[in-house]
């Protein structure tokens, strides 16, 4: 059942190819189009939501596994094998089994959902994603009742992987949610960019997307989901627990200890670009009610 | 004549002026490829630029810990840079803190919540203010006016600023970096063998 979350920006504020290609090429060769107002630049400053374009989504990444700089997963990842894929699926469900990536998404819709993305680093884009809602991808291999939170790994090739053979952090990649959290029509597995396949540094062949959390929470390349009844350990909160909780929601009003997340800075704004704040649950509201009754800057 | 003295020899026709203009012409560079995002700075360069101004001021405190050892290991002589070194390095620290408190952090109020809060922010800045009374006396005038065991002594204060530097990076790093970690092996080791070689000549009189 898709779309059961309502985009407010529509197909027409996804930026065209020709535009988010490079965005230099256009202020270069199509400065006069920019003037009479022809040049599209995704949604409009009413919502804010102008994606970034393909280049920066594509070249600013945490992704450590190739690398702790912002550059290395673009630099390194083309390393990653993404064909053939399989996702191994255990733990509480009725159908587990190791699926083929196309079996598992077989017949399921694939949406396009523009939302903003903010990492624990206090900077932030807005991606135009395609995706498949999870709670699609759960109901298909049937949760069992006693589930209540779902595991996710990231895929091991040490051999590609430069950042997993200086064991950065202890691969592989692990990450989970509440199952209440993975059912939200917010949570998403996404497998394309501006409708385009994703790039290996983005989390190729798909990763998971929760855009009310810090980056760090939506894993990337995934390639086993566990349903389990004990709340999942996490790679960030075993490598740093006073410093990465296992929610992490984006929360202007409790810092990391080492950054504070009242503000943050919008990814392409240039080097005099102004910080804007951060918006409780990166903006979605609509989450508060999975929360309601929790001390929220206990349960970081 | 040994190699040494050959470099020496060589080294001597070299002024160290020029060290000064290539620092601030490397400043002025980089800041311009910001500006205009070109290369590593085409998505995020407020960042970037605060970094590169960070590691250059990093490497320029570490070899000025250097110049040294390196005369009594292998007799080749740096001293004549070494005020040079020292000053450029303290010349990037200072584009490294403008840079975090205009064109990152942007407000002064936000600096000092930042410095107060956060500890890899506290001992940089402790760094950096440490390293404020050896930039001003750099110069023959202060030395002659302090006598030369009194500046010597203040500028072992440069021992404690590489130190902090180092702890500042390492701090800031996340998860389990390699480069954070040669930088305190190098500098706490630079420091070390200044006290080791102390005892030894103690030891020897």
């Amino acid at each position: 059942m898709a779309y059961r979350w309502k985009n407010t920006l529509t197909h027409a504020d996804i930026t065209p190819k020709a535009a988010y290609l490079n965005r230099r090429q256009i202020l270069a060769g199509t400065a006069g189009l920019g003037a009479i107002g022809l040049v599209p630049r995704g949604a409009d400053a009413q919502t804010g939501l102008a994606p970034n374009t393909l280049e920066e989504i594509r070249s600013y990444n945490n992704f450590y596994e190739f690398g702790t700089g912002k550059g290395d997963p673009a630099a390194n990842a083309h390393q990653l094998v993404t064909s053939p894929w399989s996702i191994k699926v255990d733990g509480m469900v009725d159908r587990p089994g190791d699926y083929a990536l196309g079996d598992l998404l077989a017949g399921l819709t694939v949406e396009d959902r523009i939302y903003r993305f903010r990492c624990v680093e206090a900077w932030s884009m807005v991606i135009p994603w395609n995706g498949i809602e999870l709670a699609d991808i759960l109901n298909k291999v049937g949760v069992q009742s006693g589930a209540r939170y779902v595991a996710f790994e990231t895929v091991v090739q040490p051999e590609n992987m430069i950042g997993v053979q200086r064991r950065v952090l202890d691969f592989p990649y692990i990450e989970g949610l509440r199952l209440d959290e993975a059912m939200h029509p917010l949570t998403i597995m996404a497998t394309g960019i501006y409708g385009e396949p994703i790039a290996n540094q983005n989390g190729a062949p798909i990763r998971l997307v929760v855009p009310w959390k810090y980056g760090f929470k939506s894993i990337k390349s995934i390639v086993r989901i566990t349903l389990t009844d004990q709340e999942p350990p996490i790679s960030w909160n075993i490598a740093n627990a006073r410093e990465y909780g296992f929610y992490s929601n984006v929360n202007p009003n409790v810092d990391h200890p080492r950054w504070s997340q009242a503000t943050e800075r919008r990814i392409g704004g240039g080097l005099f670009a102004a910080r804007q704040d951060t918006l409780m649950f990166n903006g979605y509201p609509e989450v508060a009610p999975l929360y309601e009754g929790m001390d929220l800057s206990v349960f970081i | 004549m040994t190699l040494s003295a050959t470099i020496n020899g060589a080294l001597r026709k070299f002024p160290a002026w020029p060290l000064y203009i290539s620092a601030a012409a490397y400043t002025a560079w980089e800041f311009w490829r910001a500006v205009t995002q070109q290369g590593p700075y085409l998505v995020e360069p407020i960042n970037v630029l605060e970094r590169t101004y960070g590691e250059i001021a990093l490497i320029l405190l570490v070899a000025g810990l250097l110049v040294t050892p390196l005369r009594q290991w292998t007799g080749v002589n740096l001293i004549k840079f070494r005020r040079a070194i020292g000053l450029c390095a303290f010349f990037f620290v200072l584009a490294h803190f403008l840079v975090f408190a205009v064109l990152d952090v942007q407000s002064l109020g936000r600096v000092w919540t930042e410095t107060v809060k956060r500890p890899y922010v506290t001992v940089g800045m402790l760094a950096f203010v440490l390293l404020i009374p050896l930039a001003v006396t750099s110069n023959n005038l202060a030395i002659r006016k302090m006598g030369a065991a009194a500046w010597r002594q203040l500028h072992k204060l440069s021992y404690v600023a590489v130190i902090l530097g180092v702890l500042h990076y390492l701090w800031l790093s996340r998860g389990f970096q390699v480069e954070p970690l040669i930088y305190l092996v190098l500098s706490i080791g630079l420091v070390a063998l200044r006290y080791r070689h102390v005892t030894w000549r103690r030891q020897a009189a």
